[in-house]
């Protein structure tokens, strides 16, 4: 398929080419060789650039069909999985369907009056430099069109990124580093434990304040779980470059900086399982399967193992250049009805209690088992110190 | 017309304009027509080079960890070992294409050539107002230019962290080898290029001031100059930030300062770090960063205004309204930068802010566009190849500008921020629509910097091949965008997401291909014609510009006699009444002529 693709291609330009070569040099009869007016367009180049110039006219349409035909699901405008995500939607819809008229009608009217005014021995160009009324027309048209969609946007955007802190919300960290995810659950309290990187210790991957009380009961986890139906305020933080969490089923984005807690708050509307189910997801697993299936041949041709078959997940990605696996930084992310969401979160040993178990298991082994505590607290008190002689 | 121009160097001092070596005349000249021709050149070379890196990964792209002759060929065992290109040097060659493309070939390279060469000769002056920063700004340039291109062959290549060298990516040598050695080099050239495009902004802009022959006031500057004039004060105002931040990010990485960084563990330890943010340096960066895309589009902007008057035959629409634009472009260039930052972590009331001044982009925008259209409209158009390429220009600039109203929107970007979406719209906007800016000077104005003429046919070739597959290029990528896949992505099949783009991606690298391909016939005729091309008359395109009234060969001082007395605007083409139809800028009214407009 794609071989064709590529050979149909360059053999379309290759005719494409020496057309032109022939169409050009036929044009050059007549003129001296070593006269430069023969690198002057004439009357006839007119002719057939101002033809090719419409022609080209046909070519933006026909790539536009054919990209909407054969790319048209367009998977950032269908099927939003987020409650905010109609709104945006909605709006890209919008802008989309008038940049779609607007540039329909202008790549006409460019191409059309080049092929129309294409250049004749004789006639006079029109003396036309002025007129206010059009201009006035020109001005206000855009003026009117982007009022309405800056009012439709900036009401979007307040709405999402204003998060009230009163509301029962889930509050949940996603952690970034080179080049995985963490996810910490707040726990009952639903309150994030204090943290920094200087806490990072063992098991403690993302560097949780274990003096915090509000620490003792987080829950750390490798897969993004969210309830159905419920606001989550995800906290962001990142451990060593940036990185940008980006959740394009949910139409979700925020970067995560070091040294900085970023936050993207968003209602999930639709379950793991019901997604995979709708009829336009079915079709794109099965497409991606067959395209998986026809790869795993030649792996398998090669001696390699085959691909492993596609089922559709939720994916936060990766989405701000940071290092050389950038990627291939991606986390799955489920969402859930509450139930499944409580017993699968219920499951999860508390933070506390995993730390605990660490130091625990490392005290025998240790030859100074009576430190450890003190390190940690040391740990506490450095971090105070070091902040204050940076500063 | 009250503001007349000063006739400050005369005509005595530049008539030993044939002495002088090889060294003085093409080597460190101070004559701004061959310094124009330097940075012409070079610009192509770097061209050559940022567009080859470009032709890289895309195949890496579409034929993801495929083994490639070519690589193993071209980027070493370092980069390819047995021909399959690395991770990190697929970064790396992403963030060279940038910055060679961005600022080596499409500021210096486009501005820096039409600025030195168009200025003087439209204005009707001697030469630049300095000859001597002149000639320094273009050596500073060329050692920018050599230390870049340098860099990409030292011990753990070139800068990879992107060409917005966010840090920490770009501080930290543990978290990509680029940003050891490499990053070193690429601030050390920045900051080179920066002096040197200060150096040459405002000398443009001294002379554009202060060196207008009599006549030439400003409201009958071609537009130009008054693009070029406006692009360089958008330089002055917005280099010297980004000269600024590549400072303290040389800081933080050789002195041990926090501006940028903040509590960072790294390979298993703690860094010293405390109390700096990278937002700020991207406040800092996109601060040039976004008026930089104006640095780049608005002299190709000023040619493609020039050229299409004079191939339509008819004057440019609505001059006042272009020189209105410009300026308002050149205005809210300055304060809509933080519209790549809205998901940086910065407030989101910021982000209301940049929405809507992002927006207001959109008019001047789509006034510069009608005008173009109008200027078009019942014209008798010339087909010659730069004419094309401004067509071409118009149609690209529309095409790729109408997704910024998607972009600039601070709700839709959340979704499409840096995706392909974004990639497809500042090609086509700023990229394609510059270089085409680019191709059809060079076509228009060959004739002046070498004294011959290009060849129409290959040029033709050149056009046709470049705009369909360019096209090809960059349409079907908004698609790939709009399905949600990650810009700076090594390959697009180490999950199964994406794994369905991947015809579209071999249909975009293949379109890429085949136009870099078509770039061969632009090269070999430009190379050629410097030597062989048929011989220039002294006006080929019958245009009104004062630099068609210079003789074909270069002269030191451009006239050999007196100034020329400028009594018209620059766009009398087919006025009714006159015996040709054009009417050049030092032609004095003919009796009983009708005072048109200006």
């Amino acid at each position: 398929m794609t071989s064709l693709l590529i050979l149909a291609v360059v053999v379309l330009l290759g005719i494409a080419v020496w057309q032109l070569t022939k169409i050009f040099e036929l044009t050059q009869v007549g003129s001296g060789p070593d006269d430069a007016a023969s690198q002057i367009a004439n009357e006839k180049d007119n002719n057939i650039n101002g033809y090719l110039l419409f022609a080209f006219l046909g070519f933006i349409y026909i790539m536009t069909i054919f990209c909407l035909v054969k790319y048209g699901s367009l998977p950032l405008m269908s099927n939003p999985a987020s409650e905010h995500g109609i709104l945006v939607d909605n709006l890209m819809w919008i802008s989309m369907i008038l940049i779609f008229i607007v540039q329909i009608f202008t790549q006409f009217l460019l191409h059309y009056f080049a092929f129309k005014g294409r250049g004749i021995k004789g006639r006079k160009a029109r003396y036309y430099s002025d007129n206010d009324k059009l201009e006035a027309v020109w001005t206000i048209i855009p003026v009117i069109t982007l009022t309405g969609l800056i009012l439709y946007g900036l009401y979007a955007w307040n709405d999402i990124m204003f998060v009230d802190e009163e509301e029962d919300v889930l509050v949940v960290e996603v952690y970034a580093k080179q080049f995985a995810w963490d996810v910490r659950y707040s726990g009952k309290d639903n309150t994030l434990g204090k943290a920094n990187v200087r806490f990072i210790k063992g098991i403690n991957l993302v560097g949780v304040d274990m003096s915090d009380p509000n620490a003792i009961d987080d829950k750390m986890a490798k897969e993004l779980r969210l309830p159905v139906g419920k606001k989550v305020v995800l906290k962001f933080r990142s451990q060593d470059v940036l990185h940008s969490a980006y959740l394009p089923h949910f139409r979700a984005q925020m970067n995560c900086v070091p040294g900085m807690v970023t936050q993207f708050a968003f209602v999930p509307t639709v379950t793991t399982a019901e997604m995979r189910e709708r009829e336009e997801f079915v079709t794109k697993v099965n497409n991606i399967n067959n395209i998986r299936a026809e790869r795993s041949q030649k792996l398998m041709a090669k001696g390699e193992e085959a691909l492993e078959p596609y089922e559709f997940d939720y994916l936060l990605l990766c989405n701000k250049i940071c290092g050389a696996s950038h990627y291939n930084m991606q986390l799955k992310v489920v969402v859930d009805t509450p139930e499944d969401f409580e017993a699968w979160l219920a499951e999860l040993p508390t933070l506390g209690e995993q730390v605990a178990a660490e130091e625990a298991s490392n005290a025998p082994a240790e030859e100074q088992p009576a430190e450890t505590p003190e390190e940690l607290s040391e740990v506490n008190t450095d971090n105070e110190a070091i902040a204050q002689v940076v500063k | 017309m009250s503001a007349v121009g000063h006739e400050i160097v005369s005509g005595h001092e530049h008539d030993h304009h044939d002495k002088g070596n090889f060294f003085t005349k093409y080597v460190f000249s101070l004559d701004h027509k061959m310094i124009a021709k330097q940075y012409l050149i070079t610009g192509v070379i770097m061209g050559i080079i940022g567009v080859m890196m470009s032709l890289l990964f895309r195949m890496q792209i579409a034929w993801p960890e495929e083994s490639f002759t070519l690589f193993k060929w071209l980027l070493g065992d370092r980069m390819a070992p047995d021909g399959v290109m690395k991770n990190d040097a697929y970064l790396a060659l992403v963030t060279m294409h940038g910055t060679i493309m961005v600022f080596f070939v499409l500021t210096a390279g486009l501005s820096g050539t039409f600025s030195n060469l168009l200025i003087p000769l439209q204005i009707g002056a001697r030469d630049m107002a300095s000859g001597f920063l002149n000639m320094l700004s273009y050596w500073m340039f060329f050692g920018s230019a050599l230390l870049m291109v340098i860099s990409i062959f030292v011990e753990g290549g070139p800068a990879s962290a992107g060409w917005t060298i966010y840090p920490p990516l770009s501080a930290l040598p543990q978290a990509i080898p680029g940003s050891g050695m490499g990053m070193t080099l690429w601030l050390i050239s920045m900051a080179i290029f920066i002096v040197s495009s200060t150096m040459g902004s405002l000398n443009y802009v001294a002379t554009v001031i202060n060196l207008r022959t009599k006549g030439m006031s400003m409201a009958r500057l071609p537009l130009t100059v008054w693009a070029l004039f406006v692009t360089a004060i958008i330089g002055i105002v917005s280099f010297p930030v980004l000269l600024s931040a590549a400072l303290l990010l040389i800081f933080d990485r050789s002195f041990g300062t926090s501006f940028f960084l903040s509590d960072i563990y790294l390979a298993g330890e703690v860094l010293h770090y405390q109390g700096g943010s990278p937002v700020l340096f991207e406040h800092l960066f996109w601060f040039l960063g976004h008026p930089e895309v104006y640095i780049v589009i608005l002299p190709a902007m000023g040619l493609a205004s020039e050229i299409i008057a004079c191939n339509a035959r008819k004057p440019i629409f609505g001059y006042r309204a272009m020189i209105a634009s410009i300026l308002g472009i050149a205005f809210l260039s300055t304060i809509v930068w933080g519209h790549h930052m809205f998901v940086s972590g910065m407030n989101p009331f910021l982000g209301s802010v940049f929405t809507f001044t992002t927006l207001l982009i959109a008019i001047p925008s789509a006034v510069k566009a009608f005008n173009y259209i109008t200027t078009i409209w019942s014209g008798n158009i010339q087909m010659n190849p730069a004419m094309l390429f401004c067509i071409g220009f118009v149609s690209t600039f529309i095409t790729g500008g109408l997704t910024g109203i998607i972009l600039g929107d601070s709700t839709l970007d959340i979704n499409v921020h840096d995706t392909y979406f974004v990639i497809a719209h500042f090609h086509l906007v700023m990229g394609i629509s510059a270089l085409y800016g680019m191709f059809a000077g060079i076509y228009h104005w060959y004739p002046k910097l070498f004294g011959r003429m290009m060849n129409k046919n290959l040029g033709y070739i050149h056009f046709w091949g470049t705009v369909v597959c360019a096209y090809g290029v960059f349409f079907p990528m908004h698609f790939v965008g709009l399905a949600g896949l990650p810009r700076r992505y090594y390959s697009n099949t180490a999950f199964p997401l994406f794994d369905d783009l991947y015809d579209l991606n071999v249909l975009i690298t293949v379109f890429a291909l085949v136009g870099g391909v078509f770039q061969l016939f632009f090269l070999w005729n430009f190379f050629t014609s410097i030597f062989y091309g048929k011989k220039a008359p002294q006006n080929p395109w019958r245009a009104n510009g004062l630099e068609w009234t210079t003789p074909v060969e270069h002269i030191h001082g451009n006239w050999p006699g007196e100034l020329p007395v400028v009594y018209r605007w620059p766009y009398d083409y087919s006025k009714p009444g006159l015996p040709e139809d054009y009417a050049p800028q030092n032609m004095p009214f003919l009796e009983g002529e009708e005072k048109m407009h200006h």
